[in-house]
């Protein structure tokens, strides 16, 4: 009896009633009881399913992380181990690290040649060439990251297009499997990562853009403001948020890459391009190590959040 | 007057030039699908005696019709359940936006930026468990759990811009809860269910890394995890292996040609929303 009481006071407060007599309070109490009610009926199917196989499953990856276990056998308590391993051993952080080298393609190319499209279109694309660009730009998101990996491994290989280009213009030299070369792997595959991203980053920025008052950039011209002033002080301020998507969009791609790098190099030469999502499927199915494997799921999990939480605080309208 | 002109110019030929390049990797795969199977093509040339038939003998050696039934039944599964279901909390959540509820939007939203990866392992042993393993069941229950946080958000910011005034209409008729989220609130919400509708059947059909971990069986997976599978046996033979990919992505591109409008203003919002 105590807790409704309780409860029908935050209620109250939320809603920023005035005290009212306790008659007629009453009957305004079951309302917003039987309203609760129904909303969890309504909410109920989802979060049973989110449940089920995300908090549960979460939950799970935690308790394995403290574990030394082979997936089969018996298991054994190690506490933070697994984690103290997943910080320390040089091959795992420069699995961390390749992770991070990725954001530099996946996130910094189809931005800055986002934002160089959309500066200079400045405004809608109409007409069918705006529906053809479109459409040709969005190709990317629409094929699975298989097919991209695929038709780059393809792209890059020693008698691929790349090289095809290269020796055309005349430099030959520069050409080698670009997948399996010690120093190159590694921006190969950001350069993969950037082809697919590159569209949706552009559209955005255009799509944005268009949405600035052209009388600023006529007044900043009045005013004898160059492009680059222009980009610095209207364009990139007004595009906040758009960039702020974007840049989440890409570095959560780039730190959770998984498909392209499996299918383009799976994480080779030697580890040259290993990242974090495919060797906790390795270490989990592969080596049987599902307590490490599981830590470093957690570390990734939190290093997604720690990268993506600031990119929304910047990128957060402004009230 | 002539600045604007030349600027216009300027944008046509940057976005040709995106799309070449966007365009460039299919057309080396189709130039290599269509040269003899076996051999090694150079990048980019027209063969002289296109050989046709690799899309046939790639058609059958990936056994597209039963991947594409398996897709199907995999989508049939996963999007009207995760729709149905998230659109019904989405509703719920938005009126108890004000509140105790709050914190149960918080739980949902603390999946948005969950890599799969990091649930990946325990999710093989829950569907061992499960008994499950090895089936398309394997991969439809934990998207739908996957797919809520995104998908919740989605409806639940949807449903918080319908004005208050629509539902209390109702109620004074006498609406039942059920009727009136039935007979009003899913109507209006048609554009909302659409674009996630497009969204979901894009990351299902496309899902690779569940497939791999929990399905075998190539011929129980996705599109996506097929065509891994396909790489694996056919790696080495570049033709064949072009040919199966280019095959592969042709049902989604196909769609997607034909409901441009909506796959691109779907992408769009989805992003910004996500």
């Amino acid at each position: 009896m105590s807790e409704t009481t309780l409860d029908d006071a935050a209620m109250r407060r939320a809603e920023g009633s005035p005290l009212q007599s306790t008659g007629a309070r009453r009957p305004r109490f079951g309302r917003d009881q039987r309203k609760l009610l129904i909303a969890a009926g309504f909410i109920a199917p989802a979060l049973v399913m989110y449940a089920a196989f995300v908090l549960v499953p979460l939950g799970m990856s935690v308790f394995y992380s403290l574990l030394r276990w082979d997936g089969i056998g018996r298991w054994r308590f190690v506490g933070l181990r697994n984690y103290l391993i997943v910080l320390t051993d040089p091959d795992l952080l420069q699995v961390i690290g390749n992770a991070f080298n990725l954001i530099l393609y996946f996130t910094l190319i189809p931005i800055a040649l986002g934002l160089a499209v959309a500066t200079v279109i400045r405004g809608h694309m109409a007409g069918p060439f705006g529906t053809i660009t479109r459409t040709v730009l969005f190709l990317p998101q629409v094929i699975p990251l298989v097919a991209a990996g695929i038709a780059w491994s393809w792209m890059f290989a020693s008698t691929g297009l790349v090289n095809q280009l290269l020796t055309a213009l005349g430099l030959g030299p520069l050409a080698r499997g670009w997948l399996g070369d010690f120093t190159f792997a590694l921006p190969a595959v950001g350069m993969i990562g950037a082809w697919v991203l590159l569209g949706l980053c552009t559209m955005l920025l255009v799509t944005g853009i268009a949405k600035i008052d052209q009388s600023i950039y006529e007044a900043a011209e009045l005013d004898g403001a160059g492009r680059w002033q222009e980009l610095v002080y209207i364009t990139i301020p007004a595009l906040r948020q758009e960039i702020g998507v974007c840049v989440t969009v890409t570095v959560i791609a780039a730190l959770a890459s998984f498909d392209i790098v499996y299918i383009a190099t799976a994480g080779g030469p030697g580890i040259s391009t290993m990242v974090p999502g495919l060797e906790i499927y390795r270490l989990a199915f592969a080596h049987r190590q599902v307590g490490l494997a599981s830590a470093l799921a957690i570390v990734l999990m939190l290093l997604v959040l720690l990268c993506v939480l600031p990119i929304q605080w910047f990128a957060r309208p402004k009230r | 007057m002539i600045e604007t002109r030349s600027n216009a110019l300027v944008a046509r030929a940057m976005l040709i030039a995106l799309m070449a390049v966007t365009l460039l990797p299919f057309l080396s795969m189709l130039s290599a699908a269509l040269a003899p199977s076996g051999s090694y093509p150079a990048g980019l040339q027209w063969p002289s005696d296109p050989q046709w038939g690799n899309f046939v003998k790639a058609f059958e050696v990936a056994n597209m019709t039963t991947l594409l039934w398996s897709s199907s039944l995999i989508v049939g599964g996963v999007v009207p359940v995760s729709v149905l279901i998230a659109t019904m909390a989405g509703y719920g959540l938005s009126r108890i936006d004000k509140g105790r509820g709050k914190w149960l939007y918080l739980v949902f939203v603390l999946g948005l930026t969950l890599p799969f990866e990091a649930v990946i392992t325990p999710l093989y042993y829950e569907v061992k468990a499960l008994g499950i393993l090895n089936t398309r069941v394997a991969l439809i229950l934990p998207l739908i759990g996957l797919f809520m946080p995104f998908s919740v958000y989605w409806m639940r910011a949807h449903f918080l811009n319908v004005p208050q005034e629509i539902g209390e209409a109702a109620e004074v008729d006498g609406a039942s809860d059920w009727k009136q989220f039935w007979l009003i609130q899913v109507p209006i919400a048609r554009p909302a269910i659409m674009s996630l509708s497009i969204l979901l059947f894009l990351w299902t059909w496309n899902q690779f890394l569940l497939p791999v971990v929990l399905v075998q069986d190539p011929e129980q997976r996705t599109m996506a995890g097929a065509l891994g599978a396909f790489q694996g046996q056919w790696g080495t033979d570049v033709p064949l292996l072009c040919a199966g990919a280019l095959l592969i992505l042709t049902p989604t591109v196909i769609l997607f040609l034909i409901f441009q409008r909506q796959f691109v203003a779907a992408l769009l919002q989805g992003s910004v929303k996500g």
